[in-house]
């Protein structure tokens, strides 16, 4: 029943909306009827679908060709590229990602304020996204942000509760297994901030081997008691089976693991780190694909359509013009603002992932990082 | 008819066998089995075709990419002929004259954007290189003489002898150090050196590769060989219905497999919670088995031992029991009779399987990523890193290449030691 009334609810949304949004939805002269989103699947997919794929669907009249290969995107987009084939019109990739590939020819450079729709009081795409424009390339969708989740009901810890990033780093006051990312990034960086090193000069000391060295000692110290994870999926799984105390995850991976399966995890919001998930269009489209793609965009990443996402998933929108248009969440009726990654309450210490710093360490720091783990 | 007759008696006696039609039998037995050899190929074709085009072309394509680098070439050409002459042991950067060219080089890259794929090639050398293009992409169009200058006022780096020494070396069009990597080497101006100790991962981990794929061969070959031996010894009925038994999981997902390997092995999982229950081992010390060695070697052999019991099997179905039972008429015991008569004939079945299972478990990776946590990955792990995260598809071929290199090389002892035509898989 209730089931029912929500499909009606979202179908008279949609009706509703449609005549409105028709007007300002500009005709598409030589453009394909059909196109390929590649994204990450899963819930996150849900939301794209609900929020952008199926109005633009009901307006268009077009097909939209969901495929899941968000992961080995970017191996993927080489191998096409090489084979002179590219089958993809639009890619979802995380914001290092879309730097590479734009690094590598790959994607295509855009100009974000002749593409993508200004904000309802006219601020340009270029002001309303500000910092989420990372590189040339990339078409910012989303914050999103890797934090850590505990558990609720860890007796050993004497109703004590982990309050900072630098407790995960403390096994006196909060004994019990970790997980952490199999990838040196962001370890790295919450580890020296756990061992003293000053946010601003973070960077700084990360690029000497001593750096490197000195986070890798701190992360000796809880090495014994961490589980790595590969997987986004991998941490609220052992959350959930009681295998750890605490991990790190995405951020929406937990919102589900607490509001959805209502298991007794909490979220460490200390020292979050922010990415930004966007699209690219694959360099090379023949032109009505690329008309088709543009004309999508322009819909799909206007102001409410990103608000729109955040009723099914707990990241947030990438321009600074939807955050005031985040509602509840679509099923759960739940306020989502709190949830979000911006919220100021979850802010006060945050990390936004240094994708340059990465782009030129990431190859050096993990062979480092990788022969510490092995041993 | 009998004309024909009359011709063959007519046709000069030089001592030539010939065919009816007067040609030399050999030659005509030659086209015969010509056309017969044209004939089969043509059926083969098809699928010589597809191996060579599907299987062969893209191995052979990987394993180039372990040395090739024509990009630095490529990319910079005019650059890589004057550093030629350039001697970075003088302790001096380049001349007005190379960083002429190289602003001319630089100013074409950018326009198709081939500056920061080359950056990211020479960050493999150096890092820092890949930020150093991207940042002096921005500004070279703006540029103006004495380009020197104009460089080293975007980054410093362009001043120093190590930038330049980094580009020099990587100018050959072939290069070693994929290869060198791949050894946990390094060229430097001094020449090849080994990494410092706590930086060395691939020998390392190509060692646990081998190491703990033995381990899993082993294991199989101990848990599959009394199987098998079951199996071929009973009737067929009872044998055809524990085939099934072997054949199900074998059958199923490898995935769902893994994955239920986890269920069972993790601290909160199916075994540990059923050894507290008993009161085998209490709460707080529940056993590791997951994420660990110990993990990947049972979740391997579990999904490996099939290809162990099915050539052992066919192989003892094919051993008649009037051999042992001759045997211990003889006066031999049960054990003489299987150790000196059972055993040495079921050796082809050994060999085959020892062999499947072992390649196949160094080249596994997607169980290992799973259950393996940090002790036991394997080099594949870091070969599939690579390909498809790191995209240092050079590296990634040049550690394929030795594995491949390893296995051959494994092949070649076995074949020395056993001999390769004592191997059977049926």
């Amino acid at each position: 029943m209730k089931l029912k009334l929500m499909l009606l609810a979202t179908v008279a949304g949609v009706a509703f909306a449609a005549p409105a949004v028709t007007e300002e939805l500009p005709p598409c002269d030589n453009c394909s009827d059909s196109m390929t989103i590649v994204s990450w699947g899963g819930a996150y997919s849900k939301s794209q679908l609900k929020a952008y794929h199926e109005p633009y669907q009901a307006l268009t009249g077009i097909t939209i060709v969901n495929d899941e290969s968000s992961n080995e995107a970017v191996a993927k987009l080489r191998a096409m590229n090489e084979a002179n084939n590219i089958t993809w019109d639009l890619v979802d990739v995380e914001g290092p990602d879309a730097v590479r590939l734009c690094d590598e020819g790959l994607a295509m450079p855009i100009n974000a304020d002749e593409l993508l729709a200004p904000a309802p009081d006219g601020t340009p795409a270029s002001e309303d996204f500000g910092d989420s424009l990372i590189s040339d390339c990339f078409i910012p969708q989303i914050v999103f942000s890797t934090t850590f989740g505990y558990r609720t009901d860890v007796a050993a810890w004497n109703g004590k509760v982990p309050t900072s990033v630098c407790d995960v780093f403390d096994l006196e006051n909060f004994p019990g297994k970790r997980a952490l990312e199999k990838r040196p990034k962001k370890n790295i960086e919450w580890a020296l901030l756990c061992d003293g090193v000053a946010k601003a000069d973070l960077y700084d000391v990360m690029a000497t081997d001593e750096g490197i060295d000195r986070a890798l000692a701190k992360l000796d110290t809880i090495k014994s008691d961490v589980i790595w994870w590969s997987a986004g999926a991998d941490t609220p799984q052992l959350l959930a089976d009681g295998e750890i105390v605490m991990g790190s995850t995405y951020n929406g991976r937990l919102f589900s693991v607490i509001e959805e399966q209502h298991q007794p995890v909490a979220m460490l919001w200390d020292y979050q780190v922010f990415d930004f998930d966007g699209w690219i269009i694959p360099a090379g489209l023949p032109e009505d694909r690329l008309n088709r793609v543009k004309h999508y965009l322009r819909f799909a990443t206007d102001t409410q359509r990103l608000a729109d996402q955040a009723k099914y998933i707990s990241y947030g929108p990438a321009r600074a013009s939807s955050a005031p248009l985040v509602g509840k969440h679509a099923e759960l009726g739940i306020e989502m603002a709190p949830h979000m990654p911006t919220d100021p309450a979850n802010m006060k210490n945050i990390l936004v992932n240094n994708i340059d710093w990465w782009a030129d360490y990431s190859d050096d720091v993990d062979a480092k990082f990788q022969a510490w783990l092995a041993k | 008819m009998s004309s024909t007759s009359t011709d063959h008696m007519d046709a000069p006696s030089d001592g030539i066998m010939r065919a009816a039609d007067g040609t030399p039998l050999k030659k005509s037995l030659a086209r015969a089995l010509r056309r017969e050899k044209l004939r089969s190929f043509l059926l083969i074709l098809p699928l010589l075709a597809f191996i060579i085009l599907s299987f062969l072309m893209p191995i052979a394509d990987m394993l180039f990419r372990s040395v090739e680098n024509g990009i630095v070439k490529e990319t910079i050409p005019q650059t890589v002929a004057l550093l030629k002459t350039w001697d970075p042991t003088t302790g001096e950067a380049p001349g007005e004259e190379v960083f002429a060219a190289f602003h001319e080089d630089f100013v074409k890259a950018y326009k198709d954007k081939s500056h920061t794929r080359l950056g990211l090639r020479l960050n493999y050398d150096e890092p820092g290189m890949s930020g150093l293009f991207r940042k002096t992409g921005r500004k070279v169009a703006k540029m103006e003489p004495p380009y020197k200058d104009a460089f080293i006022k975007v980054d410093k780096d362009w001043g120093k002898v190590e930038t330049w020494a980094v580009i020099k070396r990587a100018s050959p069009v072939l290069t070693d150090g994929y290869f060198l990597s791949a050894l946990d080497a390094k060229r430097t101006s001094n020449g090849i050196e080994m990494l410092p100790e706590k930086e060395r991962i691939y020998l390392f981990l190509f060692k646990r590769t081998m190491i703990l794929s033995i381990v899993i061969t082993v294991s199989c070959l101990l848990l599959g060989y009394p199987i098998a031996y079951l199996l071929a010894n009973l009737p067929l009925r009872t044998s055809n219905m524990l085939m099934i038994l072997v054949l199900l999981p074998f059958w199923t997902s490898l995935l769902v497999r893994t994955s239920a390997w986890k269920v069972l092995l993790q601290q909160q999982g199916v075994i540990n919670d059923f050894l507290v229950w008993i009161g085998v081992i209490d709460d707080a010390n529940r056993l590791i088995m997951i994420n660990n060695q110990t993990g990947t070697i049972i979740a391997m052999t579990h999904i490996l031992l099939p290809f162990m019991i099915l050539p052992l099997f066919s192989v003892m179905k094919t051993i008649s029991p009037s051999y042992v039972r001759a045997a211990k008429s003889l006066g031999a015991n049960d054990w003489t009779a299987f150790w000196r008569v059972y055993f040495p004939q079921s050796v082809p079945g050994i060999g085959a399987g020892a062999i499947l299972v072992f390649i196949l478990s160094i080249g596994y990776y997607i169980t290992p990523e799973l259950v393996g946590g940090t002790s036991g990955i394997f080099i594949s792990n870091r070969i599939a890193y690579h390909i498809s995260t790191s995209l240092n598809w050079g590296l990634a071929a040049a550690l394929g290449t030795i594995l491949l290199a390893l296995v051959m090389l494994l092949f070649y002892v076995y074949d020395k030691i056993v001999g390769i035509d004592n191997v059977k898989l049926g």
